[in-house]
């Protein structure tokens, strides 16, 4: 259930972003979602990618701080209030959201959200019991 | 003006009879008094008796800052408890901190030597001393305080920081004299800037400024920008605190107080003798202290010594401005900072070996350090949130433990330069040094 994300520490300087996509290319790894959270100096950058064993192992060769991160990612109907419903049921259920990105496949009607919260094996019961369908890593990784 | 003619302006040779009766009568005292130095002295075979000239001086032993911390708090007492009337405390995480003890006789030498400073810089009793050395722990702000009331002089006892309200002091009181660290002048004259002012047309005539190494160009950076004459103040607390050596009008060296404060200058390697006019590591004998009296302190300042009488009149020798360290000590606004203290802390924190960089900047003529923190395993998180946590810990550590507010970056693994294996600890892109 849960999916391994793949967290980067960056300073924020420029070409940093280029540098690490250039080098998961060239490993053929590749990336199905990303996000960035930044402060003025540093970020963490995010990525759900097909192969994360391998990410964190050529990253770390490179000399990036890498960690995996377990995150749920779910199904949202890709239509107004689709996410403040799951939302608001977490928040019944007193589950923190860390953080969470959304990303829409191709033609699909669904979007995918990747979330972060800390007490995951609560947080998947209730997705599931309010019938929200959380998608397997292997799934992901086939994307 | 010279405030003690009987011994700034001293023939040389009664000042050398004089400095070797006092050299006789601490050598003695320290060997029946003090157990540190009798074993020390003993260790290199000299008895008290043996000091016949001064040049008797190079038979005995040298004491190091690191013998100091070891001896803490009241290894180094020479005067008995209940004569101490005062006591500084330098800061500390590598070992212990550094303690001066003052007799009452120590406080009245104390502000002799820093009247004469004063003077020195043109201070008389109708002067207004703005002092904006930080009163405390450190020797700054109470050593100028001593010497500007032995003199009369209307004292302000402003301390470090709060600058706008400095400068409205400044104006509303017509300070005259200023007493701080050179980049905190700097900072004056940018902060009166920005609030509208011309710092040139500020009060102030003189500034007595010290406790950091700082070169020429600040020095005519600082006179332009306040309109002032910008004297070098000396001294470190293990020996008294300030009033070690002051500049006088026609800057050309610091005249040190040899009557209390005997100069040597050595090589740092060798540890012979160097003569007049090469340059090397300052060494200092306390000839007239009694709380705590050091022998042959090693100040790890490079400087030269010229005994030659000055233009002014006064015939003590003088020191040339100090050039450096034989150490890697840096001063940032006044506090003494080594980098292993800072690579200490951060051990703790990290619970690891550090890899660690410190940038050191001018930032509104403020000494700026920032430690740039390579982002390891174990203080990397998924969260930003934790790793800001982990900026400030280090922050509040090292204020904490050294007294300095420092700026600490997380940068990425491998991001500081590594030569040989062994990364350069410091980039010092101070521009005025």
């Amino acid at each position: 259930m849960l999916v391994k994300q793949i967290s980067v520490f960056l300073e924020n300087k420029i070409g940093r972003l280029a540098e690490i996509t250039e080098l998961l290319g060239q490993n053929k790894i590749n990336i199905r979602a990303l996000a960035i959270a930044d402060t003025t100096e540093f970020g963490i950058l995010r990525l759900i990618v097909d192969n994360p064993e391998k990410a964190q192992e050529v990253l770390e060769d490179r000399g990036f701080a890498a960690k995996q991160t377990d995150v749920i990612v779910v199904k949202v109907a890709d239509k107004p209030g689709g996410l403040a419903g799951i939302l608001k049921e977490l928040k019944k259920s007193d589950l923190n959201v860390e953080y969470l990105y959304a990303f829409v496949k191709q033609s699909g009607e669904n979007a995918l959200v990747v979330f972060r919260i800390e007490n995951t094996s609560e947080a998947i019961k209730v997705l599931q019991g309010m019938g929200v369908e959380i998608i397997s890593p292997e799934e992901i990784y086939s994307l | 003006m010279i405030w003690n003619p009987r011994y700034e302006c001293i023939d040389r040779k009664e000042l050398e009879e004089i400095q070797l009766e006092r050299l006789k009568h601490l050598v003695k005292r320290l060997y029946e008094r003090l157990p540190f130095y009798k074993k020390k002295l003993d260790e290199v075979g000299v008895k008290p008796y043996q000091i016949k000239s001064l040049d008797d001086l190079r038979l005995l032993p040298f004491t190091t800052k690191d013998e100091l911390r070891q001896g803490y708090p009241y290894g180094l007492f020479t005067a008995p408890l209940e004569d101490i009337i005062e006591f500084h405390i330098s800061s500390g995480t590598t070992g212990k901190p550094v303690v001066d003890g003052y007799t009452r006789k120590d406080i009245d030498i104390w502000s002799e030597v820093m009247a004469r400073a004063l003077a020195s810089a043109g201070c008389t009793s109708k002067d207004v001393v703005q002092n904006a050395y930080g009163y405390g722990l450190f020797t700054g702000g109470l050593g100028v305080h001593y010497g500007a009331q032995r003199i009369g002089a209307k004292t302000i006892p402003a301390s470090g920081g709060q600058t706008r309200r400095q400068i409205m002091i400044m104006k509303d009181f017509g300070s005259t004299i200023l007493t701080c660290t050179p980049s905190y002048a700097l900072h004056i004259a940018e902060t009166a800037e920005e609030m509208g002012e011309n710092p040139v047309e500020l009060p102030v005539k003189v500034g007595v400024l010290g406790a950091e190494c700082w070169s020429e160009n600040m020095r005519q950076e600082i006179e332009k920008r306040l309109g002032i004459m910008a004297l070098d103040i000396y001294g470190l607390t293990e020996i008294i605190g300030p009033g070690v050596a002051q500049e006088c009008e026609y800057k050309e060296g610091l005249h040190i107080y040899e009557d209390h404060f005997l100069p040597e200058i050595i090589d740092p390697d060798t540890l012979e003798p160097l003569p007049e006019g090469e340059e090397g590591e300052l060494v200092i004998t306390t000839l007239t202290r009694e709380g705590t009296p050091l022998l042959r302190y090693r100040t790890r300042d490079i400087t030269s010594i010229n005994y030659s009488p000055c233009r002014y009149g006064r015939t003590i020798a003088r020191i040339s401005k100090i050039k450096g360290r034989t150490d890697d000590m840096l001063i940032i606004r006044g506090v003494n900072v080594f980098p292993s203290q800072i690579e200490n802390i951060l051990m703790k924190v990290e619970e690891t070996e550090p890899h660690y960089q410190l940038v050191l900047e001018r930032k509104k003529g403020l000494d700026d350090l920032t430690v740039e923190v390579e982002t390891t395993p174990e203080i990397f998180f998924d969260e930003i949130k934790r790793l800001e946590e982990i900026e400030k810990r280090i922050a509040k550590e090292i204020e904490e433990n050294l007294g300095l507010r420092v700026n600490v970056k997380l940068v990425e693994p491998k991001a500081i330069g590594r030569s040989a294996g062994k990364a350069k600890r410091l980039i010092d892109r101070r521009e005025l040094k």
